[in-house]
């Protein structure tokens, strides 16, 4: 079955935030940013920002009803800056006027007065100064201090990754109006409606059941508008309360990249002990993140980053320790994968360069390590129904790992300008919010009298496909045609208090409740039925719309069933909650069971690098990948395609720079770069790995959003390799994103040393 | 009088001629099937198809629909010409159109934003373009997609490819695409209501523009729109401007009786790429101007602008230098005067011009059969992106001695840089590794890199060498070998 919201896409009448239909009266809004990175904010000149033409208000800090305060997490983060300012564009003041072009000239007029303060941009200096945004942690498992001592070989090594624009193409965007009542609806392009709720309610000093609010769908979130859609959501909620008029507030894309917050940079320090047959026997990492200004999520990304500081592979000692670091850039936020990703770079980079020093092939070490039932990750959770090895083996096999190395091997030979490499790029990741709470969900089902069928729920489709997913969840429950059931945009006052669409998890959660409505629907239709009809209930069935009893088509279809049910009263509406089963985790001992499942795969990646021009491509991706049962597959090889190229990106040529006065200079589409149609693999198969799923995954499909992106990271390394065989004396450091200039400065490094260590991400260029 | 079809529907907009087309389709006649994304050009999701009436090969009146981002397009660039949004195309089926279909059938669309844009894409290829899988994932080429990985779009146009073979059999072309389905009847009708505008039309744009650049200086002259709605966007949107476009006589490519080739000044990207002439003297053409930003840019920008714009960087800046191009300028008076584009930069951004003086022609002599020509680019994406260090080399070896080098560096100091030195000092030199590692010393000499976004210093001194080198392993690969000049 295709995305069922295809059609509306390619006709172009899909409706996003900037397509609502204008109300008369609307205003629009414009963000003055902050100019400094740090500083005492001592005023603000409005004077003649106010004079402009068309300019209505102009909202700061002192008008704001309640509490300015939107931190999520960490109660640290004001909706608009009051006394000082913490990063360059933070918001200082918002611009209402008739015209959107109106409020953004105001906003060029106006000035704000501000005593600089230091300006930190590296995560580690911000350690140094105690800077931290919560109170380290670590996890252990046995103890690697002992085990160094048994240790063949034993590793030590930085490893550096820059943070990722998410690059939604829609930027963020609110609509809000006062309603009836002395209420606000907000119309907002985020993954989580519930969080703009909370927080437009504590702006607004009211209660939460006066703020509504409505989405419909994304032009793409990838985590960017898990929480940093609440700022702009709540300003254009407090402009339409405090003036009672409606006010739109959509980012131009320069405001959006450089007011938003991105996937984490880290900084970190490892080191790795082998075994003489290659085992990790113990491995120690200290990972420095590079928080921002303020908390947003960075405490929960940090978390994951510890649950996947091993990847696949089992080692019996680890102690990985985390700092949240903060600094004067916009403050950090989710991203598909959520430090995820960055925990499993430093595990890979300290695996190759094993590999490098004890000259093996890099897959040599991560075949041999691969987690097996019955072993334990290093938070507690025993490992059960594991395909780690399965997948190994399955693209081992099917893409003839040994004979394509000898085929780069030859290449090689071969070839004095360009150079190959591959790598093999295996992934475990973790199915849950490990925030135990936010692992539930809700569904509200009605069947209207003609035998449609309305859902809503929490989850936010913003291309993932979840809205397929339910449609799909419901019909195949209810045994009814999909093209009889929708699916209602996501609505605080249908459905309340949702986690957000995030952590792979929301058709999971979402689809469960849907499902359990569905079962409790169908349930009471068919008692209903068996009482009408005088029919045993045992073995009734309704299948393709026909109530079967005992395998035989009965006298009553889909349509009559409801219709008579209707007249009998038999309620057709359901309301469903879900609750992940067996979840826990104490943070005391950060030891528990936080994961409903994992999911597993495996990559193999070739690359090949212009040894003259230091470019490259990357040629083939062909991986393995766990999707348990999948009702989906078109959708769900979407997410597969989708997310690998994103981790290619991140991993190669997308790259954030700020200078030292904490400034964006790839402040722009033409500065920053995602990949384009061009620079995505030729090659990109996708194998469906045969795996019962697991109980826990909606009708067994496992979870498919995140996973895939770390598959991205083979990218960097097969590149890497391809570097090292033009030039195997040289070491590059392990620095992502492996820019054009990090390969050619490699390829051309001074002989017989290793490359200097790049200067961090957040400072390059400055 | 400003008009022009927006879909089926004849429109006389009364707003500013630099306003954009984008928020004129969005805000004024609310058709929000065309998206904003970035408003640079960058992202393609406001992509629009742009109808002009033209002779094709039997001197018959056809409209040529090209693909523009409609952010960059100035309002007045739709003059007399048919504006396709993807409104205008999903009345030309009951369901969906086969480009639509594709897409949907492949799976090419997740959160549906970028959506329209590679639905006006494509549309626009198999109105135009050749029936390859090469051409189809071209028209494509401008277009991002954060969520798909492309894979399944690729897998879209393989399709349309596959259909495009019955239009290429089919006796009439129009006809055929509209029997299909994948453009609505009113299609048909266009070339006639365009041709009845256009009495209107050319009278109106003469007297807009006199062909002249007004004295006034206040004012902005635009070609496409594709560097000045980037960098200036709200001050163009504020300003009286004047337009290039309209002036045919200024759109030409010809060879002149001495062997030289004239181009006009609003010769853009895609009309150089797309003639035979140019084809015969530049055998890679093609493969060069793949690396100059993407195909809807291609179809908007001119080289006048390219050049004027004065960018350090400038592609098409670089590849002319190489060439020793001639420019010719023309004052409000009608005098002209001839420059050589090596004159034309006095320092960053700073041109050798009068105020009133308007670049109209451009002149070269192309390689002879004896010399070679190429140009490299490396930029952080290897397509649509501002090149981190570029370079153009016109060379003539013969029996192992260079008679002649022209070579010519952007990204490397404050303005495009024709490497005088190096170029002069190569004439008589033999090819050899000690020959071009001396020339590099030279031109290393002759840059002044910074550090910016696009790179370090040291690194664009790296990858100048590299690009030196690169353009005689491309045309002498016999002669010479990486490793004996690393």
């Amino acid at each position: 079955m295709h995305n069922l919201d295809a059609a509306g896409h390619v006709r172009g009448e899909s409706q996003y935030l900037d397509d609502i239909p204008v109300q008369r009266g609307t205003l629009h809004a414009a963000v003055f940013g902050s100019p400094l990175a740090h500083g005492v904010l001592d005023g603000l000149n409005l004077q003649a920002a106010r004079r402009a033409p068309g300019v209505v208000r102009i909202l700061t800090a002192e008008d704001i009803p309640g509490e300015n305060q939107i931190g999520g997490i960490v109660p640290d983060e004001p909706l608009l800056a009051e006394g000082h300012v913490h990063f360059q564009s933070q918001p200082v003041a918002l611009v209402l006027a008739e015209t959107e072009a109106q409020a953004r000239a105001a906003v060029r007029l106006i000035e704000a007065d501000i005593t600089p303060l230091p300006v930190i941009t590296d995560p580690r200096v911000a350690q140094a100064q105690g800077e931290l945004i919560v109170p380290p942690r670590t996890f252990r498992l046995g103890d690697p201090a002992t085990a160094w001592a048994d240790c063949a070989h034993i590793i030590e090594g930085t490893a550096e990754n820059g943070g990722q624009e998410h690059l939604y193409i829609e930027t963020q965007g609110a609509y809000a109006y006062p309603t009836d009542g002395g209420g606000v609806r907000v119309h907002s392009s985020t993954q989580g409606p519930t969080a703009v709720q909370r927080h437009t309610a504590r702006v607004l000093g009211t209660g939460m059941h006066k703020v509504e609010v409505d989405v419909v769908r994304l032009g793409g979130g990838f985590g960017g508008k898990e929480d940093q859609a609440t700022t702009w959501g709540a300003m254009a909620a407090l402009a339409a309360y405090v003036l009672k008029k409606p006010v739109k507030l959509v980012l131009p894309r320069h405001d959006d990249l450089r007011m938003t917050g991105k996937r984490h940079p880290y900084s970190s320090d490892f080191k790795l002990g082998l075994s003489a047959d290659l085992k990790l026997l113990a491995y120690e990492v200290t990972f420095y993140q590079n928080a921002g200004a303020a908390a947003d999520l960075s405490p929960a990304v940090l978390e994951r980053t510890l649950f996947h500081a091993c990847n696949t592979y089992f080692i019996p000692n680890v102690r990985a320790t985390a700092y949240s670091c903060r600094t004067n850039l916009p403050p950090n936020t989710a991203f598909r994968g959520f430090g995820g990703p960055q925990g499993m770079f430093v595990i890979e980079s300290a695996i190759a360069q094993a590999a490098e020093q004890l000259g093996v092939p890099a897959y040599e070490i991560q075949r041999r390590n691969l987690l097996e039932d019955g072993q334990v990750f290093p938070y507690g959770q025993r490992v059960e129904a594991c395909n780690a090895g399965l997948s190994w083996q399955a693209a081992e096999q099917k893409f003839d790992l040994a004979g394509w190395q000898d085929e780069v091997d030859s290449f090689n030979n071969q070839n004095a300008t360009k150079k190959r490499g591959l790598a093999v790029m295996p992934i475990c990741f973790g199915i849950s919010f490990t925030k135990t709470a936010m692992n539930q969900a809700r569904a509200l089902v009605h069947i209207y009298t003609d035998g449609s069928v309305g859902i809503s729920t929490g989850a936010v489709e913003m291309g993932q496909g979840v809205n397929t997913k339910m449609i799909q969840v419901a019909a195949r429950t209810l045994g009814i045609n999909p093209n009889r059931v929708r699916l209602e945009a996501t609505n605080t006052t249908r459905v309340a208090n949702t986690s957000p669409s995030a952590a792979s998890a929301t058709a999971d959660l979402n689809g469960k409740a849907v499902e359990m409505a569905c079962r409790e629907l169908r349930t009471r239709l068919l008692r209903h039925a068996a009482e009408d009809l005088q029919m045993n209930y045992e073995g009734l069935d309704i299948h393709d719309e026909q109530v079967l009893a005992a395998g035989t088509p009965a006298e009553t279809d889909w349509e009559k069933l409801v219709s008579t049910a209707y007249w009998k009263r038999v309620s057709l509406t359901e309301n469903a909650h879900y609750a992940t089963p067996d979840l826990w985790f104490d943070q005391t001992q950060e030891k528990g069971h936080p994961f409903a499942y994992h999911v597993y795969g495996t990559a193999v990646v070739q690359a090949t690098v212009d040894a003259v021009r230091g470019t490259y491509d990357v040629d083939a991706v062909r991986l393995v990948h766990d999707f348990g049962q999948s009702f989906t597959p078109g959708i769900d090889r979407g997410q597969i395609e989708g997310g690998l190229v994103q981790g290619l990106g991140w991993m190669t040529m997308e790259e954030l720079i700020y200078n030292a006065d904490g400034r964006l200079l790839s402040n722009a589409l033409s500065t920053y770069k995602v990949p384009d149609l061009y620079s995505v693999p030729v090659v990109l198969d996708v194998e469906f790995l045969e795996t019962p799923g697991h109980p826990n995954a909606i009708l067994r499909a496992k979870a498919v959003g995140e996973p895939p992106l770390m598959y991205g990271l083979g990218g960097y390394f097969a590149i890497r390799n391809a570097v090292r065989a033009f030039r195997p004396d040289v070491r590059p450091a392990f620095s992502a994103p492996i820019t054009p200039e990090k390969v050619l400065t490699s390829l051309y490094a001074p002989a017989k040393v290793p490359v200097a260590t790049a200067s961090r991400a957040s400072t390059m260029a400055s | 009088m400003l008009q022009f079809y927006l879909n089926d529907q004849l429109v006389r907009p009364t707003h500013r001629a630099g306003s954009t087309l984008l928020d004129y389709i969005r805000y004024q006649q609310h058709l929000t099937g065309t998206k904003i994304g970035c408003r640079e050009g960058d992202c393609g999701a406001c992509t629009v198809l742009v109808g002009e009436l033209r002779p094709d090969a039997n001197g018959q009146p056809v409209v040529r629909y090209q693909s523009m981002t409609s952010c960059l397009t100035p309002l007045g660039n739709a003059h007399g010409r048919h504006i396709v949004t993807v409104e205008g195309i999903s009345q030309a089926a009951p369901s969906l159109t086969p480009v639509q279909q594709a897409i949907v059938a492949e799976g090419g669309t997740q959160c549906g934003f970028c959506t329209p844009g590679f639905v006006m894409s494509l549309t626009g290829h198999c109105l135009g373009g050749a029936a390859t899988a090469e051409d189809a994932r071209a028209s494509i080429d401008g277009n991002i997609c954060r969520c798909t990985g492309y894979k399944s779009l690729e897998r879209a146009t393989d399709r349309l490819t596959a259909q495009l073979l019955e239009r290429d059999a089919a006796p009439a072309r129009l006809q055929w695409l509209v029997q299909q389905g994948f453009v609505p009847a009113y299609f048909e009708r266009m070339p006639e209501r365009l041709a009845e505008l256009r009495v209107d039309t050319v009278a109106d744009v003469a007297a807009r523009t006199g062909g002249q650049l007004d004295a006034d200086a206040a004012r902005y002259l635009l070609g496409g729109g594709t560097d000045l709605l980037v960098q200036r966007a709200d001050e163009v949107l504020a300003a009286e401007v004047q337009l290039l476009y309209g002036q045919q006589e200024r759109c030409f490519i010809r060879a002149e009786a001495d062997g030289r080739i004239m181009l006009g000044a609003a010769t853009t990207v895609e009309d150089l790429r797309s003639s035979e002439l140019l084809l015969s003297r530049f055998p890679r053409l093609r493969r060069h101007l793949k690396l100059v930003s993407s195909t809807p840019i291609r179809n908007m920008a001119t080289v006048a602008g390219n050049f004027v714009n004065a960018s350090p960087i400038g592609d098409l800046t670089i590849f002319f230098l190489a060439l020793d191009a001639e420019l010719t300028l023309q004052n409000a008076a009608g005098q002209q005067r001839q420059l050589p584009l090596r004159e034309l930069y006095r320092g960053y951004k700073q041109l050798n011009r009068q105020p009133d003086e308007q670049l109209v022609a451009i002149s070269f002599r192309p390689p002879t059969a004896e010399e070679v020509f190429n140009f490299e680019k490396v930029s952080k994406r290897t397509h649509l992106d501002i090149a981190s260090v570029n370079s153009a080399a016109r060379l003539r070896v013969h029996e192992g001695v260079i008679q002649e080098a022209h070579l010519a560096a952007g990204g490397v100091g404050p303005t495009p840089l024709y490497l005088r030195r190096t170029s002069e000092w190569l004439a008589g030199q033999p090819l050899t590794p000690d020959t071009l590692r001396a020339a590099n010393e030279l031109a290393q000499q002759e840059i002044s890199p910074i550090s910016d976004a696009r790179g370090t210093s040291e690194y664009k001194r790296l990858l100048l060498r590299q690009l030196l080198y690169a353009h005689f392993l491309e045309h002498f690969p016999q002669q010479l070998a990486l490793q004996e000049l690393v």
